[in-house]
């Protein structure tokens, strides 16, 4: 179970990277899903071993959330919208995967510093966990389209999660289920202000926005 | 009974607006501002009394801290409610609207939606206010920000439409991150016997970190406050995170800038307030204090540049909110008797800065410019909104008798008794440069003659004027006197924040 544990891990981390990397929409979708259905994965992947009801029910609410249904609506955002399927970066694309690796790099060696003698979090959780977080963050700066700025959001907020899973204990459910709900609501009301994004400036660049300067 | 319904008339009076048809909408938001005014007056009344009020399991169990913050969300909900019955009808009689940039045209959002998002956003800051549960605290803080975004998109332009996706993308990132303060909490407290999971975690957590005072997992604690204050401070406007204030509180219609600027800065100040009160059980009320100082002068100084040669005023005005809120934090930060200061200048001026937005909102209808320079003659041409633009400006700049004056003498005061000589000296600088600032285009809009392409004939209303005139005289009257029943409040919240 640990070994699988750390296999789920060690993909969600891959697929970080290739987010990183990665400069078309749909792909940045695909990957978000896929991570969605990792988390959910995580769930059922208990670190103690012992697997409850609420554990099973909160994965199904992640894999249906996040792995199915931000990613389909997200895309149905796109494909109403028209979007170019390239993203326009800031930052270019080597520099997001070298900020991401030393992300990557320092949270190891917080791992080794701090973390283990806390004896919480399996091996490589933490340092996936804010390498996650980091990759969303760099998705919401680097992409200067609305569309990636949510699939950042989201990807940033899977980090969190990931975070979290070692405390979920029982009685903690009611809480990871209204968060994932607020996450819902955000994704939806971000949807629809995409919507008015491309109904006022017949674009979802985000460079139009130069309206508001002091 | 008494919070349920606190908390669950709004709900319900949201989702009644959607009710098809042509009923009177607009009155029934004062109904509800009148009813939740008065529900939460009694709920004051309670903690005030030691009395404890809890509901929903303990979900909702406000203390001294909290209840301030809710009476003053309902004070400004009941006074934007009934304004916006003027404002509304005001909207009505323009059949084209154009933005203030470019002069296009747009159309309102529905106004169905408008009044419903009102109704849930009072309803999420009063979980905000109520919980004493830290999780539930933050998914009232993320339903804040998604109630409000529609409330700015009310005028569909292209300048709000930036604003509300800034305000959207900026807030949910630095809430999320305050979400990471919270499960670094919660690692710092893991091997602790105290119940986390139980709903009033702001107890447990303080119990936990007295346990954990001294041992290598304050540095755990220590994260989680910083995370907290970079969440929470973006959603309280604390710079460098306040990027997004100046623009979403420039493009709301006044009413929600002023339910914004004056309750939900205050609901998110409230998720650091949480935050310093276990730090302090920690034994780390040093650490979080020093950053609250720090990040406390640093908004001051933002807010000083930004205000000298503004020409926006309702930018102006965010500004303002920028440097206040950098004052209540430099007053928790500094402690002792300036924490009652902090608590004072919280309620004085949250009744300040939502009665300056609604006069703005008087003032925009009437020139429509959101220029300084645009408007003239305020004293001659809105008698009425114009004397309460002048007493508003010298009530935000902390001169004597509004209550911010002595809100900011106490916390002077108690900056002084610990002995920081250059956070007084960089306090008063930036109070004098701001005071400078800020005269210059308000003294601009009040004197000379208005401007002759202005139409003449103009009426103010008293729904629109009536309400900024019942705020004004309550930021005098604390001038003058503190009542005996919300100084006892203050000094009771002051006190759980180690007074």
């Amino acid at each position: 179970m640990y070994s699988l544990f750390q296999f789920v891990i060690l993909l969600l981390l891959i697929s970080d990277l290739v987010v990183l990397w990665s400069g078309r929409i749909l792909m940045l979708i695909r990957l978000s899903a896929l991570q969605g259905m990792l988390l959910a994965a995580l769930l059922l992947l208990p670190i103690n071993g012992h697997l409850d009801g609420e554990h099973i029910f909160l994965a199904c609410a992640v894999f249906a959330l996040k792995g199915i249904g931000f990613p389909v609506f997200l895309r149905r955002v796109s494909h109403k919208l028209g979007i170019e399927p390239m993203v326009r970066v800031r930052l270019g694309r080597f520099f997001p995967l070298l900020a991401g690796l030393a992300c990557l790099a320092f949270s190891m060696l917080l791992e080794n510093r701090i973390a283990e003698a806390l004896g919480l979090f399996p091996h490589m959780l933490l340092p996936v966990a804010l390498t996650t977080l980091f990759t969303g963050l760099i998705v919401v700066v680097n992409c200067a389209k609305a569309l990636t700025q949510v699939i950042g959001y989201l990807v940033a907020e899977n980090g969190i999660f990931i975070l979290g899973i070692p405390l979920m204990t029982e009685g903690s459910m009611w809480f990871e289920l209204s968060i994932l709900l607020d996450v819902f609501a955000a994704i939806f009301v971000m949807a629809i202000a995409i919507n008015h994004i491309n109904s006022a400036f017949s674009s979802i660049d985000l460079a139009h926005f130069r309206n508001l300067r002091d | 009974m008494m919070l349920i319904l606190l908390l669950f008339v709004p709900v319900v009076a949201g989702i009644v607006m959607f009710i098809p048809g042509s009923w009177p909408r607009r009155q029934l938001l004062p109904a509800v501002g009148m009813l939740h005014t008065l529900l939460s007056g009694m709920t004051l009344n309670a903690v005030r009394t030691g009395k404890a009020p809890s509901a929903l399991g303990g979900l909702l169990q406000p203390d001294a801290l909290g209840v301030i913050f809710l009476m003053l969300a309902s004070l400004l909900f009941l006074a934007a409610s009934f304004y916006a019955v003027g404002y509304l009808r005001e909207e009505d009689k323009l059949h084209v609207k154009r933005d203030f940039n470019g002069g296009r045209p747009f159309t309102n959002a529905p106004e169905t939606r408008f009044l419903a998002c009102l109704c849930f956003f009072i309803a999420a800051m009063t979980l905000v206010t109520t919980t004493p549960n830290l999780g539930a605290l933050w998914v009232g803080i993320e339903l804040t920000t998604l109630s409000s975004a529609p409330l700015i998109y009310f005028h569909r332009h292209q300048a709000s439409m930036e604003a509300t996706w800034k305000y959207l993308m900026i807030c949910s990132v630095g809430i999320a991150l305050a979400l990471l303060g919270n499960i670094l909490m919660n690692v710092a407290f893991f091997h602790t016997n105290a119940d986390l999971h139980g709903m009033d975690q702001v107890s447990a957590f303080i119990a936990a970190a007295k346990e954990v005072q001294g041992t290598d997992n304050t540095i755990w604690l220590k994260a989680a406050f910083i995370f907290l204050l970079v969440g929470y401070g973006t959603k309280m406007g604390l710079a460098p995170m306040h990027t997004w204030l100046p623009d979403a509180h420039s493009q709301a219609p006044s009413l929600e800038a002023a339910l914004s600027s004056g309750a939900l800065l205050n609901c998110a100040f409230l998720g650091i307030l949480r935050g310093h009160q276990i730090m302090i059980a920690g034994g780390l009320g040093d650490f979080s204090g020093g950053l609250l100082i720090f990040f406390g002068l640093l908004s001051m100084a933002t807010a000083a540049v930004f205000i000298v040669g503004q020409g926006d005023y309702k930018r102006l005005l965010a500004y303002s909110s920028v440097e206040h809120v950098g004052i209540l934090a430099l007053s928790i930060g500094i402690g002792g008797t300036a924490l009652f200061g902090g608590m004072l200048h919280s309620v004085c001026h949250s009744l300040t800065k939502g009665m300056l937005f609604l006069v703005a909102g008087n003032i925009l209808t009437r020139y429509h410019s959101l220029s300084s320079y645009d408007v003239r003659g305020l004293r001659e041409d809105m008698p009425l909104s114009g004397a309460l633009w002048t007493a508003g400006f010298l009530a935000i700049v902390g001169s004597p008798p509004f209550g911010l004056f002595v809100s900011e003498f106490t916390i002077l005061k108690g900056i002084f008794a610990s002995g920081r000589i250059f956070v007084a000296l960089g306090y008063l600088a930036a109070l004098a440069t701001i005071f400078v600032g800020m005269s210059v285009p308000v003294l601009r809009m009040v004197q000379g003659r208005p401007p002759r392409d202005v139409p003449k004939s103009y009426s103010e209303s008293l729904y629109t004027v009536l309400p900024p005139a019942v705020l004004c005289l309550m930021v005098l009257g604390l001038g003058f006197c503190v009542p005996d029943w919300l100084a006892d409040t203050l000094n009771r919240a002051a006190a759980l924040l180690g007074a």
